[in-house]
């Protein structure tokens, strides 16, 4: 079995955000997260801090450290100067590494995030682009949104966008080279290896359940799949 | 006089702001839901302030909102980032204006980390280089472009056209403040007034007239919670925070809420359309819902701006009671034009409408 403290300790935000755990609880009273999941960072950090391989790996196969939502708010509260939140990054890191991530519901949806924002940085070069927010995938953007989009061009020039366009402004097209530059950074980084680990993964496990994943997009059973299954389990 | 309190601990918190000569980086929210407000950015400081603001059109997404859902390395985004650094050293620039709060947190993060571990520095150097041929230096000055519209908040005051003064009854407005999480939760002493009492936005609100709400959860999150929202599945977290929020500003009676990232902006004012659409529930007063602002659109209207050349109508809820509240004289046939004044469709089930 690997050990997968020390693999922790490779990654630099779990030697940041993880110094001595007193086991207070102040981040878990303070946590969005905490408060509807079944989820306890103040646990998570004690598991973890304890060094104890199998529980770690129950971890990493687990839902649980998929319910954070980053928002930092234990790394102001705690009294020690840890950052649970950083020990979560590390943990979901090493669980995509490692594989671990399809084990869970939660943890399978890595693969309709790197389908969907992951495909929108090397295509548009931005995260989030108006024209990718698409209204069926998105009913509370409300008909506000789907009024944008249908006059996207209007609303744009209006408001001092350009979108499509070349050069400076809101939404502008980014040039070639500049993503050219991006995808060169993905892959001297390893961001790209990471990506492809995720979509490796994601198709044994779509093969294990009987679904299709298409090469790529967001159109293929696999996808509906993880970003809508919800079993009901999660919650208070 | 003597300050004592909050206020002493918030003179702790001072923040050095660049007066000028920006090296201005986008925000993928923003500029996608909020482009107006950008707009207003740039127009405001070149135009009326005078101030050398550039942007550099190779300038591409920091991959934060990648970065926080997990699917972009640490080592993959401070390159990304890095990037960024070497447009602006070869743009001749040295202070940077950052246009959204996960970029801000997330530049701020990784300047922390080049401190702390001066080999991750040395590496990413490396990466870069190999990657685009670029080489960097490290802004000498960083601010969100709040703070700067912050720090010119008296400018503002002084040619400003309105003040936030509820022309009705003649007392101020009632204004939520929400800074976003990743401002100044992460590293305090990166934002006006640091985590504790944020001043940023009260700041704003405070000298253009308003009065600052206080209440309960005004630091909680406004829900995004990145794959909390972005994934259909998990989206019940996402507007269970909201609601949260939302219950504890109601008996303050907001007239309206000022947001400091371009995301919190979103969802308050999207989520609010899905609980009136879910249960009814609205969070204003007389039956409406409470309009949500960005503080460039803030700014806009008290500089005299077009509020439809701000882009308010393309938020869900609509702000025309906010508007008759400050005074502002709009042109509702104006509303839905083009550029050049052709008609648009009007939208329909709009909240405030």
């Amino acid at each position: 079995m690997e050990n997968y403290l020390e693999m922790l300790k490779n990654d630099i935000r779990f030697e940041e955000g993880l110094n001595a755990c007193m086991n207070c609880g102040v981040c878990t009273a303070i946590c969005p997260a905490a408060e509807f999941y079944n989820y306890d960072p103040r646990k998570i950090v004690d598991t973890v801090q304890s060094g104890d391989n199998e529980e770690i790996e129950k971890l990493l196969k687990s839902d649980t450290i998929w319910y954070c939502g980053e928002c930092m708010s234990c790394k102001t509260r705690c009294p020690r100067g840890n950052t649970p939140g950083l020990v979560i990054m590390s943990l979901r890191a090493l669980s995509q590494k490692l594989g671990y991530f399809t084990e869970s519901e939660k943890g399978r949806q890595q693969f309709a995030l790197k389908r969907a924002v992951g495909a929108n940085i090397f295509k548009y070069g931005y995260c989030v682009a108006t024209y990718a927010v698409l209204p069926d995938l998105h009913p509370e953007q409300g008909p506000i949104w789907k009024y944008i989009l249908e006059n996207t061009h209007d609303v744009f020039e209006r408001l001092g966008g350009k979108i499509d366009e070349y050069g400076e402004g809101p939404l502008r097209r980014i040039p070639d080279d500049a993503k050219e530059e991006l995808k060169n950074i993905f892959e001297v980084t390893g961001g790209t290896e990471f990506l492809n680990n995720i979509e490796k993964y994601s198709k044994k496990k779509a093969e294990e359940m009987g679904l299709e994943t298409d090469d790529k997009g967001v159109d293929n059973e696999y996808f509906t799949e993880v970003f809508t299954a919800n079993n009901g389990s999660h919650t208070i | 006089m003597k300050e004592t309190g909050k206020r002493k601990i918030w003179s702790d918190y001072q923040k050095e702001i660049a007066d000028d000569h920006f090296f201005y980086v986008r925000s993928c929210i923003r500029q996608s839901f909020f482009p107006g407000s950008e707009t207003f950015f740039l127009d405001f400081m070149r135009n009326v302030l005078g101030k050398d603001v550039y942007e550099n059109p190779s300038h591409t997404t920091c991959t934060g909102i990648g970065y926080h859902s997990d699917i972009v390395p640490f080592q993959t985004i401070m390159t990304v980032v890095a990037r960024h650094f070497a447009l602006m050293k070869e743009s001749g620039y040295k202070n940077i204006a950052i246009s959204c709060v996960t970029s801000f947190g997330i530049y701020t993060e990784i300047l922390e980390t080049w401190k702390h571990f001066p080999e991750e520095l040395e590496k990413t150097r490396e990466y870069l280089y190999k990657a685009t041929g670029r080489v960097f230096d490290i802004p000498e000055n960083m601010a969100h472009t709040s703070d700067i519209i912050f720090k010119f908040r008296s400018e503002i005051a002084e040619k400003g056209k309105f003040r936030l003064i509820n022309k009705l009854t003649g007392k101020p407005l009632n204004v939520v403040e929400h800074i976003g999480c990743h401002y100044a939760k992460m590293f305090p002493k990166s934002g006006v007034g640091g985590a504790e009492f944020p001043n940023v936005l009260g700041g704003m609100v405070e000298s253009w007239g308003g009065n600052v709400v206080d209440y309960p959860e005004r630091r909680h999150c406004c829900g995004f919670g990145f794959r909390q929202y972005l994934v259909q599945a998990n989206r019940g977290y996402s507007l269970s925070n909201t609601v949260k929020k939302f219950s504890s500003m109601k008996p303050y009676k907001p007239d309206f809420i000022l947001t400091n990232c371009p995301g919190c902006n979103m969802f308050m004012d999207k989520w609010q359309y899905t609980m009136k659409e879910m249960d009814g529930t609205v969070y204003g007063e007389n039956g409406e819902s409470i309009p949500v602002l960005t503080y460039e659109e803030l700014a806009g209207l008290v500089m005299g701006y077009n509020p439809w050349d701000l882009g308010l109508q393309y938020h869900m809820v609509q702000s025309e009671p906010l508007l008759k509240k400050l005074g502002i004289e709009y042109d509702p046939d104006d509303k839905f034009r083009t550029k050049d004044g052709r008609q648009m469709p009007v939208p329909k089930n709009l909240i405030n409408a």
